[in-house]
């Protein structure tokens, strides 16, 4: 690779990073925020509340199958009105949480389902608040699957950011596909993904010893 | 014991039903009208089959679920009229075990212990010698610093009883705590609860399916089928006199001192004569008395089924005699022994 090459690779990696980290933060407390939310408010739970376990329910079904691509579009007036542009690698980072936030609110309800409700009844019994079973009873029972989900969104997260070139968002995908196939570059395009596959192992590697420590297996 | 006579619980014309879970299916009474009175300092036992509504009704007394109709007291709380935020309040004040212990997995021993703790702010320090004491009462200080998964169903019972004595209740519920335990572990733990109520003089409600649990450790008893109460009393009474079949029942298979059916029809097959069944009593010279007024008419009785057990210090059970001789004769003995308030049945 060429010297003005590895300036370019060197930029498009920091792009990734930036949308990845900050995709898998905001996305990931967004996404605990309204998993929590839908867990709780279902009926029969903590804070059963039918109108918006309701219309909760339906939005994330409505926009969770929505490709990557299509929902970014869609959420263009949304971008514009909070972030003041709709493309660039903000913008791509900016639908990346929010897309994110939508999968991983059904992760969390999933996997706070799980939990033995004995547990929440004890909690109750000791005459905590909702709101506190949730954070340090629910989430702390649930952390070895949760853990396990927020793996495997990170590294859907990763594969949503090769992506990011379609609106300007830059990062590895882009380098591959401009620099790369684009120019028939291909030790270009072996290095790009040999760099994503590192990412992704470390991340899926880091995942499952945290599961295992969490799950004290 | 403390102040037998005030009451803790009470119940008045409690209900409980649970809509339907289907549109369209009816609901379900499970509870129709129950009054109890629980007093201060004692072990009061609730007995009733799978399914008669026993966790349901202990779930009421700290409004884990809400009555339907009636009144529900503890203390000095109405908690059949709080709200969720007043009734936690009155949750620090009760305590309650469970029978799959419902430990929280994702902390240590000492972490289980200092949760109630924690949830009503007590600061660190104090909240660390609490638990130690705690743990050294229900004996398990060495294991403080274990998960729950590494001890055995009797040591994790005995977590969730320092668990639930963390915040010094007065009141102690306790759901089939030790019906998920082999019988050995099931005394140490009964042992445990007798020793909370005698040492720390916290009233225990005790629900079970299993009559031996009463007999350990209750000193009143209620039994709840279809949803009312049919039957309460000292746990000596109960033992010594069920009135209702349910009870009767509950108290056979645990003292088995009644011939079943099949014994019966055996017995009569090998014995010709009249078959009775003498309920045991704490009296002086019970079994002088009953075996003169036998002799005294030339009735020959031989003891062939039977058994007496020891209830609070007191004998209960009851023996089974064949009768030979005169008819007139045995009529005249049995109506002398009941003149004298023994209680006889002939079988
Ligand atoms: N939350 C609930 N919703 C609907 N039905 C319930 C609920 N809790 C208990 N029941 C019903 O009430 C009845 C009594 O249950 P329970 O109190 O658990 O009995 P027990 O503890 O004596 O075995 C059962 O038929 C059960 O199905
Ligand atoms: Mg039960």
């Amino acid at each position: 690779m060429s010297e003005y090459n590895w300036q370019v690779f060197q930029t498009a990696i920091g792009q990734t990073f930036f949308i990845v980290s900050i995709s898998v933060v905001v996305g990931g407390l967004l996404g605990l925020a309204l998993g929590l939310v839908l867990y709780a408010t279902r009926p029969g739970n903590l804070m059963a509340n039918r109108p918006v376990f309701i219309l909760l329910n339906i939005l994330v079904n409505i926009v969770r199958p929505i490709p990557f691509v299509i929902f970014l579009v869609a959420i263009q007036p949304l971008m514009l009105a909070s972030i003041g542009t709709t493309i660039g690698t903000n913008a791509v980072t900016f639908a990346l949480s929010l897309s994110a936030a939508f999968a991983v609110s059904r992760i969390v309800e999933q996997n706070l389902v799980t939990v033995n409700p004995g547990v929440i009844e004890a909690a109750r019994a000791s005459g905590a608040r909702p709101i506190s079973i949730l954070l340090t009873v629910l989430v702390p029972e649930a952390l070895g699957p949760l853990i396990l989900g927020y793996t495997f969104i990170f590294v859907a997260i990763v594969d949503m950011s090769a992506q990011a070139g379609l609106f300007g968002g830059g990062g590895i995908g882009d380098f591959a596909i401009t620099y790369g196939s684009q120019r028939y570059d291909w030790p270009v395009v072996y290095i790009s993904v040999a760099v994503m596959i590192a990412i992704v192992q470390a991340g899926q590697f880091l995942g499952n010893y945290l599961a295992r420590k969490a799950l004290r297996r | 014991m403390p102040q037998q006579s005030e009451v803790h619980v009470r119940l008045e014309g409690v209900t409980k039903t649970f809509p339907s879970a289907k549109r369209g299916a009816p609901a379900q009474e499970v509870l129709r009208g129950v009054d109890l009175e629980i007093r201060k300092g004692e072990i009061f036992g609730i007995i009733g089959q799978s399914g008669a509504g026993k966790s349901t009704l202990v779930r009421l007394i700290n409004g884990l679920e809400k009555v339907t109709s009636g009144t529900l007291t503890v203390g000095q709380h109405t908690v059949s009229g709080l709200r969720e935020s007043e009734l936690r309040e009155v949750r620090r004040d009760i305590g309650m075990i469970f029978q799959q212990f419902n430990l929280f997995r994702s902390r240590t021993v000492a972490g289980n212990v200092a949760y109630p703790l924690k949830v009503a702010g007590v600061p660190k320090a104090e909240r660390d010698a609490k638990v130690a004491r705690l743990l050294d009462f229900v004996g398990l200080l060495a294991r403080a610093h274990d998960h729950p998964e590494q001890l055995s169903g009797g040591q994790q019972q005995r977590v969730g009883i320092a668990r639930a004595l963390a915040t010094d209740p007065s009141l102690l519920l306790a759901d089939e705590a030790t019906s998920a335990l082999d019988p050995e572990t099931t005394q140490d733990v009964l042992n445990l609860l007798r020793q909370v109520n005698r040492e720390l003089g916290i009233t225990i409600v005790i629900i079970t399916h299993e009559m031996d649990v009463i007999r350990s450790i209750a000193d009143r008893v209620a039994v709840i089928d279809g949803g009312l109460v049919i039957e309460s009393g000292s746990a000596y009474d109960i033992f010594n006199d069920p009135k209702t079949p349910e009870a009767q029942r509950f108290v056979g298979i645990t003292l088995r001192d009644r011939p079943s059916a099949e014994t019966l029809k055996r017995l009569r097959a090998n014995h010709p004569g009249r078959l009775v069944t003498v309920r045991v009593q704490d009296r002086p010279g019970f079994q002088t008395t009953l075996s003169s007024a036998f002799l005294k008419r030339d009735v020959g009785a031989e003891i062939v089924f039977g058994g007496i057990s020891e209830l609070q210090e007191r004998p209960v059970g009851s023996l089974t005699f064949v009768l030979n001789g005169n008819d007139t004769a045995i009529d005249a003995a049995l109506s002398a022994l009941r003149e004298d308030d023994f209680a006889v049945e002939e079988v």
